[in-house]
């Protein structure tokens, strides 16, 4: 009777899940068309940090490793794009890969060193290499133009305006969602979900553990380098500020608050940090603060993140 | 007799100045069921993590089907065939008995670098998934959460995800400790209908348990080995009752 029921469960949740997902593409697609350019803009930020705060979930989530370097990768992104097009003229597209071939090179190397950790090692050992990151993209001014950054109209005509860049952004929100989803659920991700709850286990199945975890931190980086170059795009400007420590802690409470482990709470938590901190900049300076009492209040009252405790809630009326 | 599956030589593994096993040289030959006993601290787990590389050898070395092992990653040593169970359930707890069976199927499958096709199991995987969990009676919980399985189904779910990797050699670290009579039949039960080309090393305390279903005992105590003899023998031996019986090592 039980399995009866469940199975009934799975099998009606997926078409819902789909209906709900077809809703929410259609609701963000029509939003612009009620908001003022401003807004649509945030919309545009929004979407950027949530595939951002999705590449860090794969880590924090699923392979159970927290980085605080993926600002770094993310940023390494769009210092590229803006360098190789403001510099040498490249097309956008040649710059957008060359950006996104370098962030994973970058997340390799971070990979490689930091694998091998745990817990609060690995948290550190990539905070560390996001700052060696910050500290040359602050001292090596002949190339990224030290605090005063690189700024460049890269984005083209076409895309432009506040509207058209929205588009973009959305369809290539859809697409990397769609493929960090299909990344998680294939054979390879729930290998990185085994390494998280057991390593040890993992080892004695067969599998090479250091391997999937680089591979992951890989993929996960390539995702963030993919977010930082769209960034390019839509700021036309990048400072050692988008590399920075706040950057990668930024990213990390967007996948918490939301929901660290379902992926799609990322894009929430984006959504709940990024509405908050624009209503809160109108009122107050005190951002920063307004962001540790967030956190403060969801480890305290939902430390499962919004999507994580709908889903609680609805296990347990099922159940 | 053939080439044993399973020969150490000298082993040893030292923990700073204690040598939790210290020089144990014995071989299993094929299909062997042998029994691995001693109290508590003696170092069979440690052993059994020298033999499988979870904590390599620190002198010594460890022969499996001919080749040297001794300082192969736990990884490999799964790859030719070495499979174990852990005496503190190690399961993948947020995970449901499917994907943990699904994680044991393809560790040695090339299907799990499959970065973006569909993990869900394949007709043959299913038959072997299915195959393992219905010997360890848990063929109805496929889709159980294992943080929600009774210590007992862990403990069996423990023994699937070992069996379905079809191992030629299979350590069984105390896979009935803290279970009740019942279970325990049932893991007994389990242990008997195991194909008899399957080799087993089996850790148990429970003298009643193992004396039947192995063909050697090994006891050890305080990492050397103590006395390898036929079950028979072991039961009435001086020196295994008085390591038994006798005074606690740790108080
Ligand atoms: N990682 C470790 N570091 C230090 N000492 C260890 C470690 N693992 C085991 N030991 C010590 O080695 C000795 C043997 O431990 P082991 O777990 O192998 O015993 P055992 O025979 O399996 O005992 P039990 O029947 O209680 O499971 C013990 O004194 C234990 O404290
Ligand atoms: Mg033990």
């Amino acid at each position: 009777m039980s399995t009866l029921l469940s199975s009934a469960a799975r099998t009606a949740s997926p078409r819902s899940a789909l209906g709900l997902l077809v809703a929410i593409i259609a609701v963000m697609a029509l939003m612009p068309t009620f908001l003022p350019t401003y807004h649509v803009s945030v919309l545009t930020q929004i979407l950027i940090f949530g595939v951002f705060a999705m590449s860090i979930d794969i880590l924090a989530g699923y392979a159970g490793r927290t980085s605080l370097g993926h600002g770094a990768i993310f940023g390494t992104a769009t210092y590229v794009v803006l360098y190789t097009v403001t510099q040498y003229g490249l097309p956008l597209w040649a710059a957008i890969i060359i950006s996104v071939l370098a962030a994973t090179v970058l997340a390799a190397i971070f990979a490689a060193l930091a694998i091998r950790t745990t817990g609060v090692y690995f948290l550190l050992l990539t905070l560390a290499l996001g700052m060696i990151v910050w500290g040359i993209c602050l001292r090596w001014s002949v190339v990224t133009g030290g605090e005063n950054g690189i700024r460049g109209d890269i984005r083209p005509v076409e895309i432009g305006d506040a509207l058209s860049f929205y588009y973009v952004t959305l369809v290539c929100t859809v697409v990397l969602t769609f493929a960090m989803w299909r990344f998680i659920r294939s054979p390879f991700g729930l290998t990185l979900s085994g390494i998280r709850d057991s390593a040890g286990r993992m080892r004695s199945l067969g599998y090479d553990v250091s391997l999937h975890l680089f591979l992951g931190f890989v993929m996960s980086g390539f995702f963030a380098g993919l977010a930082g170059a769209l960034y390019a795009l839509f700021n036309n400007f990048v400072s050692p500020s988008t590399v920075a420590l706040t950057q990668s802690v930024t990213g990390l409470l967007m996948a918490i608050v939301g929901g660290v482990g379902t992926l799609f709470g990322a894009l929430i938590g984006s959504f709940v940090m990024i509405t908050l901190e624009n209503f809160v900049s109108y009122y107050t300076q005190r951002w920063p603060t307004v962001l540790g009492l967030v956190f403060i209040f969801t480890m305290i009252f939902a430390p499962a993140g919004v999507l994580g405790t709908i889903r609680a809630l609805r296990s347990r009326r099922r159940g | 007799m053939s080439e044993p599956i399973l020969r150490l030589e000298s082993v040893a593994v030292a923990f700073g100045a204690l040598r939790a096993v210290d020089g144990v040289t014995t071989t299993v030959s094929r299909g062997e069921r042998r029994a691995l006993i001693g109290p508590n601290g003696a170092g069979k787990t440690t052993l059994f993590n020298a033999i499988t590389g979870m904590h390599p050898p620190t002198e010594g070395r460890v022969v499996f089907a001919g080749e040297d092992v001794t300082r192969m990653p736990p990884e490999k040593r799964a790859a030719r065939g070495m499979a174990r169970t852990f005496q503190i359930t190690n399961l993948f707890n947020q995970l449901t008995v499917e994907e943990n069976m699904l994680l044991a199927l393809r560790g040695l499958s090339p299907r799990k670098f499959s970065m973006f096709g569909n993990r869900d199991l394949d007709a043959e995987e299913r038959e072997r998934s299915d195959r393992a969990l219905d010997r360890v009676r848990l063929g109805a919980r496929r889709d159980t959460a294992v943080r929600e399985l009774s210590y007992g189904e862990q403990r069996q779910l423990e023994l699937a995800l070992s069996l379905v990797m079809k191992p030629s050699l299979l350590l069984l670290d105390e896979p009935a400790a803290g279970l009740s009579p019942t279970e325990r039949t049932i893991v007994v039960e389990i242990i008997r209908e195991l194909p008899r080309d399957l080799t087993l090393v089996l850790i148990e305390h429970d003298m009643d348990l193992v004396l039947g279903l192995v063909d050697n005992v090994t006891c050890l105590h305080e990492g050397r080995i103590l006395v390898e003899a036929p079950p028979a023998e072991i039961a009435g031996n001086k020196a295994v009752q008085e390591v038994y019986l006798g005074k606690p090592r740790h108080a």
